[in-house]
């Protein structure tokens, strides 16, 4: 009897309390939110197109994470950092003056380009500067160390931006083009939106052509596979890894600009979340895939933008909308208690686990 | 010619360039022009002329050493390249400042920041007047070099205890005015710095007492050594009683303010011995220790607050066990379903835990149970028996024939920090006790052999589920009483003190430390928490240090500045264990 009862799993019953009454929430919540027919069809679209574009942002963020972490098998906490460092820094020297000047309105897609390309630079700068002072030293050392070396290489940028550039949020200027609806899928869909998901196709199929087909992209693959054996193969491993930080920072630094354009604001901070979400994001679609950084990106952006209205609202939760972030966390700790491999991923191997 | 002195102009170059984007950055975030006017000696040198200098002065004297040794004029010219180069980033600022309108952007190079950096001149003359300057430094600190060690090692001590004084001359000196006299005070310090004399004979003790300390250092400790025993025995109790002693009278030699800073220090000091267990001794990486913290300053305020939102109206003492044993469960609960990860993965998802936790508190969701964004007030201070009376009057009565004092006895509230510092003094020595005690116990050997290698130790019998947990229970229980002090030092307590920040800031105190170490704790959150809170007017740059502190911290001492003797061992190189070996070898054949 003692030993059939010492022979139980409590660790694993545990586990499964857990998840049924997570799934018990969620049902309910949707349920009642449904039952009482909350919100217009047409409300959910606007959700959903909300959630979509927001999820581009993640997408083209958690990119970084995921190349990093495949070639690294390091989380880069200062990728949200670099991610604010292109358009902090575009914002104030560029898009602002460019504003006040009364240039961007009359120019509005140049403008935009000169920012985004400014933007990008910004963060490849960024991130290079950081491989090479900080990571580069580090590719032997015990897993834990680099994970604390970006957490303070993450403090550093942040507060050093604040210092340099000012601790105060900065608006983006609003542009003419973007601001107004288009009617389309039987509602009214913001431009900035459309912009916003259009781009990050363009991006994610530029990305996907620059790993699959070109040569530097062969080279991020094998590194990726096995370090070693692709110096053996002729490839100079340092020199790919530091094109990874680019590729990754490139795709943060677009990801800001689309960020700005939606939220219309910049400050020193806002990398953190979109950060942490992010790196969600890329676990949520199997770290280390590219595709599941997309999917995984999309995915926690509807779900964010549609999960707090459908089952937070039907359970009666006060003010459910501050709860957001929550459920973003709270994701990001199941996906890694229950399914660490993600979506899209194949059951991680040891030492990548 | 050339070619046989072997100048290698690549190598200043990097220095300088390193060096003047160091001056820059310091530059353009304003940390020099806010320190620019606290002077540290008077009339002499203030803290800013040290900062924008430093890098100037460091990084010369390293690429002075990159020179071959016997070429003394190349390592000057290494030197005067470095100092030269490292004004050019600033001559740049000062050139686009002057030419353009950069405030706008930075709001931090300000015109006052120009005229510091042109020292007051024409742009042009005062560019040419930092060029000298930092030529000059990069010149000397070359130069230093050259100086036999035993000098130069005394002269750097003296420099650096002079300045640290310089830096805390207004707390000393507001110390010394109500512990001695004003004019004791006015003696040694003008103003809100060390006065120029004062400061020179300081400078002359210290390096005299380091040149002795160098020269006799192997004789006293082989006197020391040497003696009985029992006398070490006898001698080592003393040192401990006078450092009791010392421990029990800081608050009286400290003052209200600096004890209230010692408080704060201690919260941390409890906090990172927690975290040690969690971290050091089992190597669990946690991210989002500030939960527990938060978890036992909420339960301490609810329990006891006067306000409307209390459950009960406890007392301290009476509070202090549940909010250990409600945060200890705390701990197991988040520990459970984390306990099959490992390494970064569990290090991102207790950071997510951490950002729940603090974002409920803030929440509507639970604002009728804790308040949400205006937390919770009117939370007591501790009141304990007041002995001294209750004895007195034992006595007194006694004597007298009357009837003995009974309860309730007479209570005093602990509202001074200086009356608090004793309860969070025994909060830490009673961690210290528990971690020293579990460190060397089965469970703390289990503990480490689970951060070396999870695999092996369950394949030598070690449950991983009970010793994990235990760790996450004892490190959120020390949070938790930590906590709680916290809750009712404040008397008052919102949800944005519980931000991600504690918990980096605790991760930071004990890697400075030393991972492991429990005298590294204290070390850690004297620098880390104690000398930002004494330096307020540079708060705003507190993360930017932790950020450097980390990234330096890794990259060249990853075991901390007083390693757990185990760390200690680890981290020699394989040189040294082969050197080492060799040694007990030959002495083996001797």
């Amino acid at each position: 009897m003692r030993s059939r009862l010492a022979n139980i799993d409590f660790i694993g019953v545990f586990l499964w309390v857990i998840r049924a009454a997570i799934i018990v929430a969620v049902v309910w919540g949707t349920t009642a939110t449904i039952l009482n027919n909350t919100y217009t069809t047409r409300q959910w679209t606007d959700f959903l197109v909300f959630g979509v574009a927001q999820g581009s942002m993640y997408a083209l963020i958690a990119i970084g994470y995921t190349l990093v972490y495949g070639v690294l098998f390091m989380i880069n906490f200062a990728h949200g950092e670099f991610f604010m460092s292109g358009i902090f820094t575009a914002t104030v020297f560029l898009a602002l003056p460019m504003d006040n000047a009364g240039w961007l309105d009359r120019n509005p897609l140049l403008g935009l380009l000169i920012i985004a390309v400014v933007s990008m630079v910004i963060s490849v700068v960024i991130a290079v500067v950081t491989e090479r002072i900080a990571y580069r030293h580090l590719r032997t050392a015990p897993r834990l160390v680099p994970l604390i070396t970006a957490i303070g290489a993450s403090f550093f940028w942040q507060n050093l931006y604040r210092g340099l550039l000012g601790g105060e949020q900065k608006p983006f200027p609003q542009l003419e083009v973007l601001t107004g609806t288009i009617p389309m899928l039987g509602t009214e869909i913001q431009k900035v939106h459309i912009v916003v998901i259009i781009v990050t196709i363009i991006m994610l199929i530029g990305l996907n052509f620059f790993i699959i087909r070109t040569k530097t992209g062969k080279a991020i693959r094998s590194v990726a596979e096995d370090k070693e054996v692709a110096a053996l193969m002729g490839i100079d491993v340092d020199r790919t890894i530091t094109i990874t930080f680019i590729t990754g920072a490139a795709m943060a630094g677009i990801a800001g600009v689309l960020y700005a354009m939606v939220y219309r604001q910049v400050h020193f901070f806002m990398g953190f979340i979109p950060g942490i979400k992010a790196f969600t994001a890329a676990v949520l679609g199997g770290i280390g895939s590219i595709p599941g950084a997309a999917i995984g990106g999309l995915f926690l952006g509807m779900f964010e933008s549609v999960g707090p209205s459908l089952f937070l609202k039907g359970l009666g939760i006060p003010a459910f909308n501050q709860l957001k972030d929550v459920i973003a966390f709270t994701m990001l700790v199941l996906v890694l208690i229950f399914r660490p491999q993600g979506i899209l991923g194949e059951p991680l191997a040891e030492k990548k686990a | 010619m050339v070619k046989s002195w072997d100048i290698d102009l690549r190598i200043p170059l990097r220095f300088g360039l390193i060096a003047g984007l160091i001056a820059l950055m310091e530059s353009v975030i304003g940390i020099v022009t806010l320190s620019w006017e606290r002077s540290l000696v008077a009339n002499v040198v203030t803290m800013g002329q040290v900062l924008l200098f430093a890098p100037a002065i460091v990084i010369a004297s390293m690429a002075a050493k990159q020179a071959n040794q016997d070429k003394k004029l190349v390592s000057l010219l290494y030197g005067l390249v470095t100092g030269f180069l490292t004004a050019i980033p600033l001559i740049i600022l000062i050139a686009m400042a002057t030419a353009f309108d950069l405030r706008q952007f930075m709001p931090n190079v300000s015109p006052a920041l120009i005229e510091l950096l042109t020292f007051g001149r024409s742009p042009v003359a005062g560019s040419l007047i930092l060029l000298g300057v930092t030529s000059l430094m990069g010149l000397l600190a070359a130069a230093f070099d050259f100086l036999p060690k035993f000098i130069q090692r005394p002269l750097l001590m003296g420099l650096i205890v002079t300045l640290t004084i310089g830096i805390f001359s207004e707390i000393l000196s507001n110390r010394l005015r109500d512990l001695v006299s004003v004019d004791f005070s006015r003696a040694i310090f003008e103003g809100k710095a060390l006065k120029t004399i004062i400061a020179a004979g300081l400078f002359a003790f210290v390096a005299v007492l380091n040149f002795l300390w160098n020269q006799f250092q192997e004789p006293i400790r082989g006197a020391f050594g040497s003696l009985p025993p029992r006398l070490t025995r006898v001698l080592r109790v003393l040192v401990i009683l006078v450092l009791i002693a010392l421990g029990l009278l800081i608050p009286t030699i400290a003052g209200t303010y600096l004890s209230e800073v010692i408080n704060n220090v201690g919260i941390f000091v409890l906090m990172g011995l927690g975290l040690n267990i969690v971290v050091g001794f089992a190597g669990l990486l946690d991210l989002g220790y500030v939960a527990f913290f938060a978890i036992g300053a909420y339960s301490m305020a609810v329990f006891t607050t006067e306000g409307p939102l209390g459950v009960s109206n406890m007392s301290f003492w009476a509070a202090i066990p549940f909010c250990i044993v409600i945060a200890a469960f705390a701990g197991i609960v988040l520990g459970v379903p984390v306990l099959r990860m490992r390494g970064d993965y569990l290090a991102i998802v207790t950071l997510g835990f951490g950002e729940i936790i603090r974002i409920l508190a803030l929440s509507d969701l639970l604002k009728p149970y804790i308040g949400g964004a205006q937390g919770v007030l009117k939370i007591p201070k501790p009141t304990i028996i007041n002995f001294f009376a209750v004895i007195r009057d034992f006595f007194v009565n006694l004597f007298r024939g009357l009837p003995l004092p009974k309860a309730p006895f007479e209570t005093i509230d602990l509202i001074k920090p200086e009356q608090f510092y004793y309860i969070v003094l025994a909060g830490c020595a009673l961690a210290w006790f528990v971690s020293w005690r579990l460190g060397e116990s089965r469970l703390g050997r289990q503990w480490m052999a689970v951060r070396e290698d999870e695999d092996v130790a369950e394949a030598v019998g070690i449950k991983l589920v009970s010793t994990k947990l235990l760790a996450f229970a004892v490190g959120a229980a020390f949070s938790g009483l930590s906590g709680a002090f916290f809750a009712s030092k404040l008397t008052s307590i919102f949800p944005h003190s519980f931000k991600l920040d504690i918990s980096i800031n605790v991760l930071c105190l004990i890697i400075i430390g030393g991972i492991g170490s429990l005298p590294g704790v204290v070390v850690g959150s004297i620098i880390l928490v104690g000398m930002p809170e004494l330096l307020r007017e540079f708060k705003e740059y507190r993360l930017l240090m932790y950020g450097i502190l980390l990234v330096v911290m890794m990259l060249a001492r990853p075991e901390g500045f007083i390693p757990s003797a185990v760390k200690r061992r680890e981290m020699l190189t394989a040189d040294e264990q082969m050197q080492a070996s060799a040694e007990t070898e030959s002495a083996a054949g001797d």
